[in-house]
């Protein structure tokens, strides 16, 4: 029996003007599986992002989500269907407490339609989410106003947010940049739980060797298009990949 | 010796927070009196003024109605730049319902008010997606334009506009009226902008996108948004139109689009509780210096300016941070 991916993307392109920043690009996602897409800056990743989340219009090619074609839906649909993302520049409400900032994605038909209509106290469902993603309870820093909080305690906020809409498919978008490594080493633990509880996973990043002990697949982007898809461990090694990241002599 | 000012919240504030209020008359009354003195002076001032001033209060309402429906689509991140469009809009559903049909005030004002607000929706509905002050260009035009094709096409009077309204029965009426709505506007709206759909609403201001990305459909909220806001201010128009019996093509004058930015920014914008203070406070002021002759508008702009530099947060917010805190000069330790 053969077992449909979750994600499908087929032959996607986009260009701006004349600038390809994402050129035929097609690969399976199968579920539960983590796939990290890395490449040099300006390759395109975000793009890929932009286009599968629909908040960029594809010039041509196919995404399939679940079967179904999702690439004419508008943004806010396909988060419905079950796809969330976080964004490489945090995009918090600013002048929300961090609590009443998942008050949000709490309110969303999405999670509205799963919970029945009812959802009790958000305030208290928000707080446990934050909770998840590393917000002390016994702090403060849940009741502070998001723009008041440094730039970890804002990405782990985008995470949350994410995990709030209870997404089948979380595309993490430079989640460890600008983190230090002790951050990057509490939240690491969040997306395995993530994993564990069966969900599937993007993750973009420029942090190879965080990525590379969790990811099971790696594709490799430069100049708009997929050069390299494997193993973490096959991926560095082959010289397209190694050109990329280091130039050709 | 060094000293340094110190703010402090008051202890009552701590205390008449949740289920604790109940413990005091003192508690109940800090938490309450905000909310029943305003209804309160609404209740009494007319009883106590001349029929002058009584129209004077009749236009600090329907500004502070106007201000109320700025705020609301401010605060959802859409600036208006013509709230003149509500209420010329609601002026002129009135004025055609009651000229041509013969329809009764008090079923025109509630007609109109929302008649008026779905078709201003409907007219901004294409430059929805426009953000800042690409949007609040298209609403300083909108009216401006209204006015020339009821010029050039001499519909609804043309230039002359309608006359002969039946006006309500008596001015008790038109006072009481205009200040339930408003008062009502007030504390409903307020409310609802608390909720978790005003949530929303300021989330679009603040950040769009990431809303969207919530899976939740932020032109949608913002139809909703300009619905509400642009019924407020059609009522406004309608009530005028019945106050005056008149309606035309100054009913989508600049006026009615910048005194209540003024009025909200005067406030403190952000909240429509400042909205309508700074309709109190600007429309009787606007009054006052009618006596000055010429000089009026300098005096009036001078006045502005001086209010925005002094307290930019706006009246509202200053009174309330005073009224929860204390300030004291406390010395520098060495």
């Amino acid at each position: 029996m053969t077992v449909t991916p979750l994600l499908q993307i087929s032959k996607l392109s986009k260009s701006f003007g004349g600038v390809q920043a994402v050129s035929q690009v097609s690969f399976d996602l199968n579920e539960g599986e983590l796939l990290g897409v890395i490449g040099p800056n300006g390759s395109g990743k975000t793009t890929l992002v932009n286009l599968i989340s629909r908040f960029v219009k594809p010039s041509s090619g196919k995404v399939i989500y679940k079967g179904r074609p999702i690439h004419s839906l508008p943004a806010y649909k396909i988060v419905r269907l079950g796809i969330a993302r976080t964004f490489q520049m945090v995009r918090p409400f600013y002048q929300l407490p961090a609590y009443k900032n998942m008050i949000i994605p709490l309110f969303s038909p999405r999670v509205k339609g799963l919970v029945g209509g009812k959802y009790g106290d958000r305030d208290a469902v928000a707080l446990d989410l934050l909770e998840e993603v590393g917000f002390e309870r016994d702090a403060h820093v849940a009741y502070k106003i998001a723009g008041a909080l440094p730039q970890g305690y804002l990405k782990r906020l985008e995470l949350a947010k994410a995990i709030a809409l209870e997404p089948d498919l979380i595309i993490l978008d430079e989640l460890f940049s600008g983190l230090s490594l002790a951050e990057v080493a509490s939240i690491v633990p969040i997306i395995e739980k993530l994993r564990l509880q069966g969900k599937t996973i993007i993750m973009i990043e420029h942090r190879l060797k965080e990525l590379f002990k969790i990811a099971d697949r790696i594709i490799v982007m430069n100049y708009g298009e997929k050069i390299a898809d494997g193993p973490s461990s096959e991926v560095m090694e082959q010289d397209e990949v190694k050109n990329a990241y280091l130039g050709t002599e | 010796m060094k000293k340094r000012k110190e703010r402090i919240d008051r202890g009552i504030k701590v205390r008449s927070e949740d289920v604790f209020a109940v413990c005091s008359w003192r508690e109940m009354l800090y938490l309450s009196s905000p909310r029943w003195l305003p209804v309160f002076i609404f209740l009494t001032l007319p009883l106590l003024l001349g029929p002058y001033w009584q129209k004077v209060m009749l236009s600090v309402a329907v500004f502070g109605l106007l201000a109320i429906s700025w705020d609301i689509l401010a605060q959802t991140g859409m600036i208006s730049l013509g709230q003149a469009l509500f209420f010329g809009m609601g002026a002129y559903c009135a004025g055609v319902m009651n000229h041509y049909f013969g329809i009764s005030p008090f079923i025109t004002l509630p007609l109109a008010a929302v008649a008026g607000g779905a078709i201003s929706t409907l007219l901004l509905l294409p430059v929805l997606r426009l953000r800042g002050i690409y949007f609040s260009m298209v609403t300083l035009i909108l009216p401006l334009m209204l006015v020339r094709v009821i010029e050039a096409t001499k519909i609804f009077g043309g230039t002359e506009g309608l006359s002969g309204m039946t006006p309500l029965p008596s001015i008790w009426i038109e006072i009481y009226l205009i200040f339930g709505v408003l008062t009502a506007a007030l504390f409903g709206f307020r409310r609802m902008l608390t909720s978790d759909f005003g949530l929303v609403l300021k989330g679009i201001n603040d950040n769009d996108r990431s809303v969207t990305n919530a899976g939740i459909n932020i032109y949608w909220f913002k139809i909703q948004a300009l619905f509400i806001a642009g019924s407020v201010g059609a009522f406004a128009g309608a009530f005028m139109t019945h106050v005056y019996m008149f309606v035309g093509m100054p009913v989508f004058a600049l006026d009615y689009s910048i005194l209540p930015i003024a009025a909200a920014v005067v406030g403190g914008p952000g909240s429509l509780a400042g909205a309508t203070l700074g309709a109190c406070i600007l429309v009787p002021l606007s009054e006052v210096l009618r006596g000055i002759g010429g000089l009026r508008i300098v005096f009036y702009g001078a006045f502005l300016v001086v209010f925005i530099v002094a307290i930019p947060e706006g009246l509202f917010h200053y009174a309330q941070r005073k009224y929860h805190q204390f300030e004291r000069w406390v010395e520098v330790e060495k």
